[in-house]
């Protein structure tokens, strides 16, 4: 496709799909652009006025703003790392040829089909609860304290519960990847005298790194907006601890009815998922090409 | 060096017997080619010998060692895939020096492998290219070149030239032999093409079926070939064969006459038929001929000879060039 005219007609062709794409994004896009804006507090409808920058400047100044951010962060960060080493080692078991690979491979895509919410309140209440929880069992079997997690390590909990729902995800792209590594490049390696480990880091791993990267920006741009896990399982606490973006967003838009200052903050949101988005793309990029 | 011996060699994958059973010596320094039809067990064979596949019965020793049940690396022999296998990420360099990292070489010892073997096959300026900037020919050149630089006991190449074409195949050709001349080291090399068995081997082992047909120098094979089966494979065009009266009358069950070995006549010879198709080669001319009760001949003639579609023509088979073969299909 490279002659002018299937260049022209490509892009009629698309033209369509662009508008409707655009007009799909734009219209929010701008609302929510322009409600940054004004004062708007749904507790004094039809007072809004023009305020400028002072809903950015409130959010700004909000001293949750930095805790969310750095929440926010850390979560992506966290299950980003545990879900691409987890779901890179689970392929390579799942690409071995073992009894029942197709049923075991249905079970380890499970969890992607279980809703947020259930699956948050599933290990909320029969996984880590203090009292009825499996881990407290099993913590008691040992005759250790249990645990209460959501009270000590309330993050650490988040990130094993969401990395828990996205782990399918990765490791079937990863498997998916894998397969397609020719047959003959890991025999030439292994005449070439490439150990496993040899054989994974300079032939393997290389194959990979165009599926990791699609795994990582598909699943940055996810765990961004997580919300549900947070809403049924912490609420944000204990204090801010498992407070990220969106959540502090829907704080202040649907418990303190501001839309003025909620849409500053989706605005800043967008900016930030932008920075992210560029800065891993900068990075990995370039495994994309070619 | 890099003798390889099979004893009783053989393999079955699940249920299927490929092959049965194989004994074969391989001397040190020897180009040994592999040659059969499609789905005879070539690549198998070869890929039983660099540990690839285990064997189901039998010994492989390489060297005079056991290597039966060794893994690919430790028997220190080198092979060049049929799709090269280059690894798509690494430079040509990176390629090149592969084997030499695996086994810890220190730098120096590398790069001066590496550019060894790189001016060796040509691929000094591409030290730097990834493969999928390279010809069918220069990746070629990258996957021997990988081969090469560990200095292995022997090579072995699975219808390395296949991919290329033919002019390139005539030349990769000539670069293969060259370079068994200069390093000396055994080479086996599978190919399905008789043309490249009968110039590049020393001995060609003709496989049908997983069974050795025949193991012999390419002359041999095409002067005394041991059975109807390497008598039509080795030679083009192929050798005919008449069967029925007329081999009867010559006490045999087929007898078997090269193209070349038979002299066309415009007035008298041993057989007479109709021209169908002639080829002109220039160099050759290719007959085609309709013979009552023995079917269809090859007559391979020289280049001035001008016989014609439709034309009689009389044929005899020169002196000591007819092959009799028994009705099991060996020589008599
Ligand atoms: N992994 C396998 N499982 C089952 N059968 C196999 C396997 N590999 C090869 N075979 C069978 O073994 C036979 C020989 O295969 P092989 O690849 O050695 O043929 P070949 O002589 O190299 O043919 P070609 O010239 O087409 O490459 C074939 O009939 C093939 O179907
Ligand atoms: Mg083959």
């Amino acid at each position: 496709m490279a002659t002018q005219q299937t260049q022209t007609a490509a892009r009629l062709m698309m033209s369509p799909a662009v508008l409707l794409l655009l007009a799909w994004m734009l219209i929010p896009l701008s609302m929510t652009l322009y409600f940054s804006f004004q004062r708007y507090n749904l507790l004094m409808p039809g007072m809004e006025y023009f305020t400028g920058l002072d809903n950015y400047r409130y959010f700004f100044a909000n001293p949750n703003f930095w805790a969310a951010l750095t929440n926010t962060l850390v979560l992506v960060g966290g299950v980003l790392a545990i879900t691409l080493i987890g779901g890179t080692l689970l392929a390579l078991l799942l690409d071995q040829p073992i009894f029942g690979q197709g049923i075991v491979r249905l079970l380890v895509i499970a969890p992607f089909f279980v809703m947020p919410t259930v699956s948050a309140l599933v290990w909320k209440n029969m996984m880590m609860h203090p009292v009825n929880g499996l881990f407290s069992f099993i913590a008691r079997v040992f005759g250790v304290q249990p645990l209460d997690w959501f009270g000590q390590v309330p993050m650490l909990s988040i990130i094993l519960i969401v990395s828990w729902q996205w782990l399918p995800f990765a490791t079937l792209i990863i498997l998916t990847a894998l397969q397609s590594l020719d047959e003959e490049q890991k025999e030439a390696a292994g005449m070439d005298g490439a150990g496993p480990l040899s054989l994974f880091f300079y032939i393997i791993l290389p194959h990979l790194a165009r599926a990791i990267t699609v795994v990582m920006l598909i699943q940055t741009i996810f765990l961004l907006s997580i919300f549900a896990e947070i809403f049924v399982t912490t609420a944000g606490g204990p204090g801010v601890a498992t407070t990220n973006l969106t959540f502090l967003i829907y704080i202040q838009s649907l418990l303190q009815f501001d839309v003025g200052l909620a849409s500053a903050g989706g605005i800043v949101a967008v900016i930030l998922a932008n920075i992210v988005a560029l800065f891993l793309l900068r990075i990995v990029g370039r495994n994309l090409d070619a | 060096m890099g003798s390889i011996s099979l004893q009783n060699v053989s393999k079955n994958f699940g249920g299927v017997t490929v092959i049965p059973d194989i004994s074969l010596e391989i001397e040190d320094g020897q180009f040994v080619v592999f040659v059969g039809p499609s789905g005879c067990g070539k690549s198998t064979l070869l890929r039983l010998i660099a540990g690839l596949e285990d064997v189901s019965g039998g010994v492989i020793q390489i060297d005079g060692q056991d290597m039966t049940r060794t893994a690919p690396a430790q028997r220190k022999l080198s092979m060049v895939f049929q799709s090269y296998a280059l690894y798509p990420h690494m430079s040509v360099r990176g390629n090149i020096a592969f084997p030499l990292k695996m086994e810890g070489a220190d730098k120096e010892t590398i790069d001066k492998a590496v550019n060894n073997a790189a001016s060796i096959l040509n691929l000094t300026d591409y030290l730097d290219r990834k493969p999928r900037q390279l010809s069918g020919g220069q990746r070629q050149r990258v996957a021997i070149g990988r081969a090469i630089v560990r200095q292995p006991k022997a090579f072995l190449f699975d219808e390395p030239l296949s991919n290329l074409d033919a002019a390139l195949r005539v030349n990769m050709r000539l670069e293969i032999s060259e370079l068994h001349k200069k390093l000396k080291t055994t080479m086996v090399y599978v190919t399905h093409d008789q043309v490249e068995a009968m110039t590049m081997a020393d001995k060609i082992v003709v496989l049908n079926a997983g069974n050795i047909e025949q193991y012999g120098t390419p002359l041999e094979l095409y002067t005394k070939p041991a059975n109807r089966f390497v008598a039509g494979f080795i030679g083009s065009p192929r050798m005919n064969f008449i069967e029925g009266d007329e081999a009867k009358k010559m006490g045999a069950h087929t007898v078997g006459v090269r193209p070349e070995h038979l002299s066309p006549s415009k007035t008298e010879g041993l057989w007479a038929g109709t021209v169908g198709v002639a080829e002109h080669l220039g160099s050759d001319t290719f007959l085609y001929v309709h013979v009552d009760d023995v079917g269809q001949i090859t007559v391979r003639a020289s280049g001035d000879v001008a016989f014609h579609s439709g034309e009689t023509v009389y044929m005899t088979p020169m002196d000591g060039r007819l092959y009799k073969f028994d009705a099991q299909g060996q020589a008599i």
